[in-house]
């Protein structure tokens, strides 16, 4: 089980989301972050005070998944988030201890896994 | 001829009605504003600011005179550019000083090419879009108030415009279309879901354009007499049917009753009665907003299943409400009411003819004017704004400011206070967070 750990542009989010489900993940996690890279410097003016702008928004996705699910994941991330310019962002894939779902206990494997859908509505 | 007189109480109304509709640019700045995404929010708002500043100059140097001055059929001539003649003195059958009837109609013309600003909203580039509406202020819409307004071909026609459906709204919104048309599409225009980002000033500014278009309508009787009064209630009930039609249109369609429909429906019932508002009865302002509902509302659902990026409904609001007005005024008319003339409803279908060749000649001038102006400015500067300063933002990339910027990692640029002006960034604050260069 691995968790990845991506940051990316937010004009980007949306098409990452998209990738994502296109690779059949569905289980995530996002938030708004500020982060600093070697993005090229943004200067901002207000009133003749100028300020640069040091920390650019970015968004987080966070995803947990089996280690067969990796590769499709970061792949799709890749593909997607990317501009070619710097500050396009970065991918951390990072070893997990343990998973739990909390509605039914179940772990690791099985907790990453996501139920089918009649199996959730109907069953 | 008569002599030309001040009356007071006419001078005293059109000061406050200026004032009115002047407002009705900021406001249309918060309601465009509230309709785009934060990264947008300030660009689109600024798109009607500047408005005030480029046309307003405009206007009294040139359009004015383009507008009222003698002139042929088609245009004024230059007679009063530069406010040549135009004083403290009334120029008859006005009752108001010809300086304030110049402010008055000056307003018009701010608003007029700050209406065009909501389909070209977040790509197009500030600078072109400067040059264009000042230019556009002139060309398009200087000779088409003439037709109107100032003795031209339109007002011998017999067309009735009171406040401007088709000078003003059927006329933007021709030039909206066009826009929309020469810019292309958003990149993310039916690839992404573009959200409203603040739907309380999406309200806000259209309770202050409801308000502003009291000047608007009541003020273009020029007098604070009847006609005004009439135009003054219509401008109140129209709307309110309009209102009313489109939260029942939602109601049945969806189940819910949306805000942003509620303030589309107040834009759109104000626009529709703005043509009408002093030629038709207070029951005839109720029916017609009611009417104007319908169409206005199917566009907008018909336009969001298009490539045509019109990216505030400008064309469904303004031109479908502008045009149905126009002719709705053609039917609602009753001389008993305006002393001018009749329209079908009592009795005289030729008016709606009349009103369908004023909307024409509108569309067909508009739309062919606005298309080469743009064309031109294209060749001597880029009018949209690359993919990636979509991505970033307007407002950063086109103003270098943020509408809601937390200051979080902003870093001071300390200007050397005895460096020369062009010296160009300066230093950094030592102390500042962050510690980099």
């Amino acid at each position: 089980m691995k968790l990845v750990v991506a940051v990316v542009r937010p004009e980007k989010a949306n098409d990452v989301l998209e990738a994502l489900f296109r690779s059949d993940v569905q289980g995530l996690t996002i938030s708004r972050v500020q982060g600093h890279g070697g993005e090229t410097e943004r200067v901002e003016t207000y009133r003749g005070t100028t300020v640069k702008v040091e920390l650019a928004e970015k968004v987080r996705f966070e995803i947990g998944v089996s280690d067969h699910f990796v590769e499709p994941t970061v792949k799709a991330i890749l593909a997607s988030a990317r501009t070619g310019d710097v500050g396009d962002g970065k991918v951390f894939v990072v070893p997990v201890e343990k998973i739990y779902r909390i509605r039914t206990g179940e772990e690791d494997r099985a907790a990453v896994t996501p139920v089918q859908v009649v199996a959730a509505g109907k069953a | 001829m008569e002599t030309p007189v001040i009356v007071p109480a006419d001078v005293a109304f059109m000061l406050v009605a200026t004032a009115l509709v002047l407002l009705m640019t900021p406001a249309l700045a918060f309601f465009y504003g509230g309709l785009v995404r934060s990264k947008n929010a300030l660009n689109t708002m600024m798109m009607s600011v500047a408005a005030l500043g480029f046309v307003g100059v405009a206007w009294a140097l040139l359009g004015y005179s383009l507008s009222f001055a003698e002139g042929g059929p088609l245009v004024g001539d230059l007679s009063k550019a530069f406010l040549n003649g135009v004083g403290l003195d009334p120029v008859a059958p006005v009752t108001i000083p010809q300086l304030l009837f110049m402010c008055y109609q000056g307003t018009f013309a701010i608003i007029t090419a700050a209406l065009i600003s909501g389909a070209i909203v977040e790509r197009m580039r500030f600078a072109p879009y400067l040059v264009f509406i000042t230019l556009w202020s002139l060309v398009v819409y200087g000779p088409i108030a003439h037709w109107v307004w100032g003795g031209g071909f339109l007002a011998k026609l017999g067309a009735l415009d009171f406040a401007g459906g088709t000078v003003v709204h059927v006329n933007a919104a021709t030039a909206a279309l066009v826009a929309a048309v020469v810019l292309g599409q958003r990149k993310d225009y039916a690839r992404q879901a573009i959200l409203p980002h603040n739907v309380p000033f999406v309200l806000l500014g259209a309770g202050l354009l409801w308000f502003g278009w009291f000047g608007f309508n009541a003020g273009s009787a020029l007098a604070a007499n009847g006609i005004a009064s009439l135009a003054f209630t219509n401008t109140m009930l129209a709307p309110a049917a309009t209102l009313l039609v489109w939260t029942l249109l939602d109601l049945f369609r969806s189940g819910k009753a949306t805000a942003v429909g509620a303030a589309t429906a107040i834009v759109v019932g104000l626009v529709a009665v703005t043509p009408a508002a002093g030629f038709v009865s207070p029951l005839g302002g109720i029916a017609l907003g009611a009417i104007a509902a319908v169409p206005s509302y199917f566009a907008i659902l018909l336009r969001a299943r298009t490539r045509l990026d019109d990216s505030l409904d400008v064309i469904a609001a303004h031109g479908v409400g502008g045009s149905v007005g126009a002719l709705l005024t053609g039917v609602f008319a009753i001389k008993a009411w305006n002393g001018v003339a009749d329209g079908l409803v009592a009795g005289n279908p030729g008016q709606v003819g009349t009103q369908a060749i004023a909307v024409l000649a509108t569309i067909v001038y508009s739309g062919v004017a606005s298309y080469v102006l743009l064309k031109l400015i294209g060749v001597v500067m880029s009018l949209k704004a690359v993919t990636k300063e979509e991505g970033l933002g307007m407002d950063f990339s086109q103003h270098g400011e943020e509408a809601y910027a937390d200051g979080e990692g902003a870093i001071l640029v300390l200007q050397r206070p005895d460096s020369t002006a062009s010296e160009g960034a300066g230093a950094l604050a030592p102390a500042a967070q962050g510690g980099r260069s």
